[in-house]
């Protein structure tokens, strides 16, 4: 698809390589993909409470199951990129998926999107913060919303397992296996984790580098 | 002035803060408190708990509250920018070298190793959050902390989203409208 067209037109060729992303998608039609990237980024930055990985699930709903703007792989790899770089989670994938739908302008509004959100509710909450984090009735509220983001992230990590076991590659089950014990029980830091997995991703490459398979 | 430190200040946060918010929280903590003085240990816990309550990254939350209060609106500007200028250049960066190489053998072989810790990660983050929500946390991890309105909210809603694929947005404010009705009527 995408590279070919960009393999035609040659490599060095950059200004080729953003007119690729936009032609990427055909059920694109005419619609203004930076604003839909806005607002979508507006309304899940709004609601997702929590670590980064909470914001990357409901964008890989959203952009993966429902808009398929983005496949499922790409969302993960991008889902490492954003946890491996620095700087905010929620920012970086929003970075990365800004740019693969959107160019220059899909990143800047879909960053956009993604900071106004916790900028204007802290700004507003910063004024009686003391009311708001005493008030019961809140309370009330945030807790049953943590049951509802649990479901929603056992939810996709589910889909995702049974997808990584469906490969029936074992490596790659053991890489999950071992990488869900380091981080839930150990508690090892991140960083070391995706390191670790692209350690055993670069192995598996030279090997089968040297027999001459593909991966 | 102020707001030229409170760029750089947040500047560095956003640098180093690799990993996400756990990473982010001892850096804001140096930098604000430590540092410059903007907050007091106390004023910190209360960012803490508001950007704990409230979406968004903490980084950013943080670049907020502290801006405002130290330099108005510019400050509030200047620090959020600031916490997100490295991940513009970096990721940016990043996102053209995927865009560029990831048809290569080798990196295909990462990728693909990458992906299955990914889904490890998430599953780790969802299992504490459902721990958090059912029982507390996982050190309260035993029958009599068990907190069964969380965790009724928590199986339905799971039931909800494996069954019917339903909005995950709608699912999250009916568990807070469930957690409300449940609370005010005296059952969580």
């Amino acid at each position: 698809m995408g590279m070919k067209t960009q393999k035609k037109t040659g490599p060095e060729e950059e200004q080729a390589g953003e007119k690729r992303t936009q032609g990427d998608e055909p059920k694109s039609g005419g619609e203004n993909k930076p604003l839909r990237l806005f607002l979508t980024m507006l309304y899940i930055s709004a609601f997702t409470f929590g670590g980064g990985f909470v914001i990357v699930t409901f964008m890989k709903r959203k952009f993966v199951d429902e808009l398929h703007w983005i496949d499922e792989k790409e969302m993960l790899d991008m889902t490492a990129l954003a946890q491996s770089a620095p700087g905010p989670i929620a920012v970086n994938a929003a970075i990365l998926t800004g740019w693969k739908v959107g160019g220059p302008a899909g990143m800047a509004a879909a960053v956009l999107g993604t900071v106004i959100p916790p900028v204007a509710i802290l700004s507003v909450i910063s004024v009686f913060y003391q009311a708001f984090a005493a008030n019961p009735y809140v309370a009330m509220v945030l807790r049953g919303m943590q049951s509802g983001v649990a479901a929603v992230i056992l939810d996709v990590a589910l889909s995702l397992g049974s997808k990584v076991l469906q490969t029936k590659q074992w490596i790659h089950t053991a890489v999950m296996v071992l990488a869900f014990i380091a981080s839930f029980f150990f508690g090892v830091n991140v960083v070391w984790i995706i390191l670790a997995a692209a350690v055993t991703g670069i192995i598996l490459g030279l090997r089968s580098g040297k027999e001459g398979k593909q991966v | 002035m102020m707001i030229m430190k409170l760029f750089l200040s947040f500047l560095q946060i956003g640098l180093f803060s690799i990993g996400g918010g756990y990473a982010a929280i001892p850096l804001i903590q140096e930098q604000t408190v430590t540092v410059h003085g903007w907050l007091t240990a106390d004023q910190f816990m209360d960012l803490a708990t508001i950007a704990e309550m409230t979406p968004g990254p903490i980084a950013i939350n943080g670049a907020t509250f502290v801006g405002l209060k130290v330099g108005g609106l510019a400050g509030a500007a200047a620090a959020t920018f600031g916490c997100i200028f490295p991940s513009l250049l970096i990721v940016s960066l990043l996102a053209w070298v995927y865009r560029k190489y990831r048809e290569l053998p080798m990196l295909q072989s990462v990728l693909s190793a990458l992906r299955p810790a990914v889904v490890a990660l998430i599953s780790a983050a969802g299992v504490n959050m459902a721990l958090q929500a059912c029982f507390g946390g996982r050190a309260l991890l035993a029958p009599e902390n068990a907190r069964w309105a969380g965790i009724g909210l928590f199986v339905v809603a799971l039931a909800v989203l494996r069954r019917f694929k339903l909005n995950p947005i709608l699912v999250m404010i009916l568990c807070g409208a469930g957690g409300l009705l449940l609370g005010v009527l005296g059952l969580a």
